[in-house]
């Protein structure tokens, strides 16, 4: 099935969970990552019931500090 | 109160614009903008908006200017090294334009201060390099219903949001609460190109001027990311559903600030 990841369109297999699709994409620090399907959010500790479906469309929202220091 | 002449050429290329006009930029002299953080983020937004003639800029920061500073925090010279950061930035911003009366706040934010900071502001910018703090301005700002931008820089990254109330999510809409420390680099421990700062201290600078001036669309209920390696611009929409948000959500559970546990490596250094 095709789903979009960031953007980008991606032919992934039937029944991708989202923590999967973690995996897949190599997300740097999974345990920190928001993630939102079609503009919602996942609960995080739900990524490994989170099915993905075709036409999906996934982003990973990251901490990022910086700026002072 | 009429622009005066000086005011007039000073101005000229803001007054030409149709969004701005005189009427615009007697509401920027009249507008009061709090930066916390003189630092990468902040250092160009204060430029921009003492440029720009915002009447009132507040800035706080409790550190020192530090040699590693220079890199990217331009409203600092070599010359201000050792100097507290608000009272640099004051002399830049000043030298810069006498319309703008600075206030400087040399004091670490808390959850006992930043309320009687904010109170008086109409728009608060976070230049803040950790998650304690950006957390903590968040939650005044949602409790103050005070508007604010969010923004972080790492690396060759940053990313920008910003919050109006009753117009979108909050930053604890999309992050819960802070990761435990050192989980996640700051830019001390991983390092940014000081021009990172630059994109997006001014981007920041722009949300605050649209939002005096009332025009355009502002950052709200998107979360903008930039990849400078990849020189990509992303505008990714936040889920719109507010009402389950531990802070600005309809029955918050934070109803009193929290001062969150500091990295220790990184100093609280706003
Ligand atoms: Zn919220």
């Amino acid at each position: 099935m095709k789903i979009t990841v960031a953007g980008v369109s991606k032919e992934v297999k039937d029944g991708l969970t989202v923590a999967q699709l973690v995996i897949d994409e190599n997300v740097e620090m999974p345990q920190y990552v928001t993630v939102t399907v079609n503009d919602d959010f996942v609960e995080s500790g739900t990524f490994e019931q989170a099915v993905l479906h075709e036409g999906d469309s996934v982003e990973f929202l990251y901490f990022m500090g910086g700026g002072a220091e | 109160m009429a622009l005066s002449n000086e005011q007039i050429e000073r101005y000229s290329r803001h007054i030409i614009l149709k969004e701005v006009g005189a009427k615009g930029q007697k509401k920027l002299l009249g507008a009061k903008v709090l930066i916390i953080g003189a630092g990468g983020l902040g250092a160009p937004a204060a430029m921009y908006l003492a440029a720009a003639g915002v009447g009132t800029i507040g800035i706080a920061d409790a550190d020192e200017v530090d040699l590693s500073n220079l890199q990217r925090q331009i409203i600092h010279q070599t010359k201000d090294v050792g100097k507290p950061k608000v009272q640099s930035a004051k002399e830049t911003m000043e030298a810069m334009n006498p319309d703008v009366n600075v206030i400087t706040y040399h004091e670490f934010i808390n959850s006992g201060n930043i309320l009687d900071i904010i109170k008086d502001y109409d728009f608060i910018i976070d230049g803040t390099d950790n998650f304690p703090a950006k957390f903590l301005i968040n939650d005044a700002c949602v409790m103050a219903k005070k508007p604010f931008s969010h923004a972080g820089i790492i690396r060759f990254q940053g990313q920008l949001m910003t919050y109006v109330p009753g117009q979108g999510p909050c930053y604890r809409c999309v992050f819960k609460e802070p990761p435990p420390k050192d989980a996640v680099p700051t830019c001390k421990q991983a390092g940014v190109i000081g021009a990172m700062g630059g994109v997006i201290g001014s981007l920041q600078a722009m949300e605050a001027v649209k939002y005096i001036l009332g025009v355009g669309e502002l950052l709200t209920g998107y979360l903008l990311t930039y990849d400078a390696l990849k020189m990509q611009f992303r505008k990714v929409k936040l889920p719109s559903d507010t009402h389950s948000c531990a802070v600005c959500g309809d029955h918050p559970s934070i109803t009193k600030l929290i001062d969150y546990e500091q990295a220790e490596c990184d100093g609280v250094g706003l």
